[in-house]
C-alpha cells in the first residue's frame, strides 16, 4: 500500500534526457517554470504543452506513471479549476445561478489553470524519474557552491537530502511492519471516525521515531567510521561534466523562454 | 621473524557516561599482523563497545590503545587512524549511506580526498575483492543481508585499511549470508593478509579463527587457538556460551571416562575419534 | 484428526502488474493440527514470512484459502478481524514494535483490542508476563529503558496476552546469544505446555527446529520442499544444504559416523540423542 508511492522516485534509463547533467537538469526546469508562468494565451500555451510532450516521448517515460505520480494532486487540481471557473468575472455571461457567474474568460482561466498546473507537476516530475536523487543533490550542490562564500552550509544541506533520500524505502518498509505488527494485535487502521483513525495513527509514531533515532545514531557512527568529517576537502567518484549536449539543451531552454516572453509582449 | 602486534590494548577500562558499571574493566590484548582474531561474548559482555574504542569513535576512560602504533586518544590523527581500521556493524541498513552500491563504497575514498580515477579503481577492486561487482548499479535497499554486508566489507576496504573489525556482521543474516560474509573475510585475511577482528556470538563462526578471545562482563576469560578454547566447555557454558556440538559430544564422553581427545573441532574430526574409539573397544 | 490451520492452493504475487512483479508462495496447500509444534524453515525469501502472514488475515491471498477452526477467515470483515485474536503473530525483532508508555499497557494493547473487561485483561496481562519471565517490578516503566532481551521479551507476551490458539513467531531467536536464545525457547514451550496452543516457529536454527518441534515444514521458493517429522526431514541433509540451509550439526556428525560404519539408530539431530547413542555403543568398555 505504502510502497505504491511514486513521487521521487527514479525510474533509471539511458535516454539523452537521462545522460543530462544534473545541473542542466535543475536550470532547465527553473526556466521552464518561468515559461510556462510567462505563458498568457493559447498560443504560448501550446507552444509549451508541444514542447512537454516532446520532452515525456524522448524521456520515455510512460504517461501512466506520470499520471499515477499525480492521483495524489487530483483535488488540488480541480479545485483551482473550479475556483477559477466561478470566481473570473469579464466575457460574456454564459451561466448564472445563485452566486455561481460563470463567463466565458472563467472558462478559459480555468482550463489554462488547469493546464499550467499539469504542466508544471509533469515538468519536475520528469526531473525526479530521470535523475538519480545522488546525482540530484551533487548538481544543487555544485549549483549552490557559490553561497558557501557567505557562510550557507550547502554541503552539509546536500548531505541531510541524500540521506533522506537513501531512507525513505527503508522507513517506508519500516512503516509497513510496524502497522502489521500492531494490526497482528488488533489495531484497526481502516475503519472509524476520521479521529478514530487519526489516533490509531499515534501508536505508530512512537516506534517509528523511535527506530528512526536509533538508525540515525548508527549511522553517524558508520560515517565517522568511514572518516567522515564534512565537506572540507572532500573529491568525488563521479565528475560532473558539461558535454555538448548540455550547453545545446541550455541554449534551447534560454530559446524557449525568449520566444513565449516575446509572445507575451504580443498577446499572443 | 616474530610479527609486528597490529592492535595493542593495555589496562583498558571503560565505563559509558552515567553508568555506575564499568563495561570494560582492565582489558590487555595485542593483536598480531595478518591474523584472524575472533572475540566471543554473550549480549552485553563488552564486545561491541571494544570495537567502537578501537576507532576513537569512544575513548578509554583509562588505559591505552595502539593501532598501528598510534594512540587512539591523538586526536591530531584520528583520521590517520581511522582509515586504517574499516569497521562493518550489525545492521546493514545502517551503515549504507548512498542509493546505488558503488557510490556507497566510494564514500571513504571520497571524504579521504583521494583523486577521482583513484578512487574508481579502489571500487572496482574492492567491489570484485568481495564479490559484488556485478551488482555494482544496483539499489542497496533492493539486496539480501549477505550481500548488503558485503557492500559494507567493501566500503571498507576502499580506505585500504591495514585491519578489518567486524562487529557482530551477521547476527541479522540467514544462513546462506551468515556464510557468504564469513568466507569473505577468511578469505580476505588468507588470500590477502588482511587482519581480522570479528566479534560474534557465534561460536561456529570462530572455528576457522587463528585465535579466539572469550569476553565475558568485560574482562577476558580465555585465550587461545579456537581448539584450546572450546575444549574448556565447563568455562564456556559458565559465560552463557555454548561449545559445538563436536567437543560437547567428546566432553561427554571424556566424562564418562573413554579417552578422546577434546580439541577435534570439524565434523570429520570428531568423527574419526568417535570411531577409533569404539574399533579399539572391538565395537567396530 | 480434525485441524486446526488449513490452507488450500495459497497464491501470493507482490506488485502484480509492475516490473517488481514476484511470486512469493505458489499453490501452497497444508494442515496444521491442534496442539502442533511446527517448526518452518527456508532461507529469506522463500516465501516463508509471506505464508505466515497469511494465516492471520494480514495478508490476501491472491487465489486459494485460509481456513481457520474450519471458517474461511476471509469470508466477510468479521472474520478477519476477529482472526487476528485466535491466531497470534510475533514478527521479526518485535522489540522495535512496542510503543506504549509503560510494559503493562503494551501487553494489554491486544486485549483492549479484544474489548475484555478489565479485571479479564489484568488476568491475562500477569499470566503472559509471567510466562515470558516479565518481571510484574517492570509493568510501570517504559518499554524503551528496558534491555534488548527483555523487550524481545515483552513483545512476546503483548501477542501471548491474547491467549491465541496457535501462536506463531517469525524468528523470534534472531540476534539473541545463546542464553537469550534458550530463554525465549524455554518460554515458547511453557506456552504451549499451559495451554495447549498450536505453535508454529519460523526459523534459521535447524538447533532449535530439531530440540523442540514435532514436525518440520521446509519452504523453498515459495512452495513447500518438505514437510514431516524431524527425522524424515533431517534424514535429506544433501537436499537441505543445497537448499542453502544449515543441517543440526550433531544430525552431520551422526551421518559422518555411519559413513566410518558406526551403526548408529535413525533418528540422531540433538545433541542428547547422539550423546546417548555414542555412549550406548561404548557402553560396555572399560574406561582406560
Amino acid at each position: 500500500m505504502l510502497k505504491d508511492i511514486t513521487i521521487g522516485q527514479y525510474f533509471p534509463g539511458n535516454t539523452i534526457i537521462h545522460r543530462l547533467d544534473p545541473r542542466t537538469k535543475l536550470i532547465l526546469v527553473v526556466v521552464y517554470i518561468a515559461a510556462l508562468f510567462t505563458a498568457r494565451e493559447w498560443l504560448s500555451y501550446g507552444v509549451m504543452l508541444l514542447v512537454t510532450c516532446a520532452i515525456v516521448a524522448v524521456s520515455r517515460i510512460s504517461v501512466r506513471t506520470l499520471t499515477r505520480g499525480m492521483k495524489p494532486l487530483v483535488f488540488i487540481i480541480c479545485f483551482t479549476g473550479v475556483l477559477n471557473l466561478f470566481y473570473t468575472t469579464g466575457g460574456t455571461t454564459l451561466f448564472d445561478w445563485w452566486i455561481f457567474h460563470v463567463t466565458t474568460e472563467g472558462v478559459k482561466r480555468a482550463v489554462m489553470m488547469v493546464v499550467r498546473i499539469l504542466m508544471l507537476i509533469s515538468g519536475t516530475f520528469l526531473l525526479t524519474y530521470t535523475t538519480s536523487p545522488m546525482a540530484l543533490t551533487d548538481g544543487l550542490e555544485l549549483l549552490l557552491n557559490p553561497l558557501k562564500k557567505i557562510h550557507v552550509p550547502i554541503h552539509e544541506m546536500s548531505m541531510v537530502m541524500s540521506m533522506a533520500l537513501r531512507f525513505i524505502p527503508t522507513l517506508i518498509e519500516e512503516t509497513d511492519k510496524i502497522m502489521s505488527a500492531q494490526r497482528a494485535r488488533g489495531a484497526d487502521f481502516e475503519t472509524g471516525k476520521l479521529l478514530e483513525r487519526a489516533k490509531a495513527l499515534l501508536p505508530l509514531l512512537v516506534p517509528l521515531f523511535v527506530s528512526a533515532f536509533r538508525r540515525a545514531d548508527e549511522l553517524a557512527i558508520a560515517m565517522e567510521s568511514r572518516c567522515y568529517h564534512g565537506g572540507e576537502g572532500r573529491t568525488r567518484m563521479k565528475q560532473l561534466r558539461m558535454a555538448g549536449r548540455d550547453w545545446l539543451a541550455l541554449f534551447s531552454g534560454a530559446a524557449l523562454l525568449a520566444l513565449i516572453i516575446v509572445m507575451n509582449v504580443y498577446g499572443l | 621473524m616474530p610479527k609486528q602486534p597490529i592492535i595493542e590494548i593495555e589496562d583498558l577500562h571503560f565505563t559509558y557516561p552515567g553508568d555506575s558499571a564499568e563495561t570494560l574493566r582492565g582489558l590487555n590484548l595485542s593483536i598480531e599482523e595478518g591474523s584472524f582474531a575472533a572475540v566471543l561474548g554473550h549480549n552485553g559482555s563488552g564486545k561491541s563497545t571494544l570495537a567502537k574504542l578501537l576507532n576513537a569513535i569512544l575513548l578509554p576512560t583509562s588505559g591505552k590503545i595502539y593501532v598501528c602504533g598510534r594512540d587512539t586518544s591523538d586526536e591530531e590523527h584520528l583520521l590517520d587512524l581511522r582509515r586504517s581500521i574499516g569497521l562493518v556493524f550489525q545492521n546493514p541498513d545502517n551503515q549504507i549511506v548512498a542509493n546505488v552500491v558503488e557510490d556507497d563504497v566510494a564514500f571513504a575514498p571520497e571524504n579521504l580526498g583521494v583523486e577521482p580515477q583513484e578512487i574508481r579503481r579502489r571500487v572496482d577492486e574492492a567491489l570484485k575483492t568481495v564479490g559484488m561487482y556485478e551488482y555494482r548499479l544496483h539499489a542497496p535497499h533492493l539486496l539480501s543481508g549477505g550481500q548488503k554486508q558485503r557492500v559494507a566489507i567493501a566500503g571498507a576496504l576502499a580506505m585500504q585499511p591495514r585491519v578489518l573489525v567486524l562487529d557482530e556482521p551477521t547476527a541479522m543474516l540467514d544462513p546462506l549470508g551468515r556464510r557468504e560474509v564469513i568466507s569473505t573475510v577468511t578469505r580476505l585475511c588468507r588470500e590477502q593478509g588482511m587482519t581480522v577482528v570479528l566479534i560474534t556470538h557465534h561460536m561456529s563462526e570462530c572455528v576457522g579463527a587463528d585465535r579466539l578471545i572469550a569476553l565475558s562482563d568485560g574482562t577476558v576469560t580465555a585465550d587461545g587457538t579456537p581448539r584450546e578454547v572450546f575444549s574448556q566447555v565447563e568455562l564456556l557454558r559458565g559465560e552463557g556460551l555454548t561449545a559445538p556440538a563436536t567437543v560437547r559430544l567428546l566432553y561427554a564422553l571424556r566424562k564418562a571416562g573413554f579417552d578422546v581427545p577434546l580439541d577435534a573441532l570439524s565434523v570429520d574430526e570428531c568423527a574419526d575419534a568417535v570411531a577409533g574409539l569404539l574399533r579399539r573397544a572391538g565395537r567396530l | 484428526m480434525e485441524s486446526v490451520i488449513r490452507t488450500e492452493n495459497l497464491t501470493h504475487v507482490y506488485s502484480r502488474g509492475t516490473p517488481f512483479e514476484k511470486t512469493a508462495i505458489h499453490d501452497v496447500s497444508v494442515e496444521i493440527h491442534p496442539g502442533e509444534l511446527v517448526a518452518v524453515i527456508g532461507h529469506t525469501g522463500s516465501g516463508k514470512s509471506t505464508f505466515m502472514q497469511h494465516l492471520n488475515g494480514l495478508l490476501r491471498p491472491d487465489s486459494g484459502s485460509v481456513y481457520v477452526d474450519g471458517e474461511d477467515i476471509f469470508a466477510s470483515k468479521e472474520a478477519t478481524r476477529d482472526v487476528r485474536f485466535k491466531v497470534g503473530l510475533v514478527f521479526q525483532y518485535p522489540e522495535y514494535q512496542l510503543f506504549e508508555e509503560t510494559v503493562y499497557r503494551d501487553i494489554s494493547f491486544g486485549p483492549r483490542n479484544m474489548k475484555l473487561s478489565e479485571s479479564e485483561r489484568d488476568e491475562r496481562v500477569r499470566e503472559a508476563a509471567r510466562l515470558t519471565g516479565v518481571g510484574e517490578e517492570l509493568f510501570e516503566r517504559s518499554p524503551l529503558e528496558l534491555s534488548g532481551g527483555q523487550k524481545r521479551r515483552v513483545a512476546i507476551a503483548g501477542v501471548m496476552a491474547m491467549r491465541p490458539r496457535v501462536l506463531i513467531l517469525d524468528e523470534p531467536t534472531a540476534g539473541l546469544d545463546p542464553a537469550g536464545c534458550a530463554g525465549v525457547i524455554r518460554n515458547i514451550t511453557d506456552y504451549r505446555e499451559e495451554t495447549g496452543s498450536t505453535v508454529l516457529l519460523v526459523t534459521h536454527s535447524m538447533d532449535d527446529a530439531a530440540k523442540i518441534a514435532g514436525r518440520l515444514i521446509v519452504f523453498h521458493e515459495g512452495t513447500i520442499a518438505m514437510d514431516g517429522t524431524p527425522d524424515e526431514v533431517f534424514s535429506r541433509q544433501r537436499e537441505l544444504v543445497e537448499m542453502g540451509l544449515d543441517v543440526p550439526q550433531s544430525a552431520a556428525i551422526a551421518d559422518a559416523l555411519r559413513a566410518r560404519g558406526v551403526a548408529l539408530p535413525a533418528s540422531i539431530y540433538t545433541s542428547r540423542s547422539l550423546r546417548e547413542a555414542v555412549l550406548d555403543l561404548a557402553g560396555g568398555v572399560a574406561p582406560c
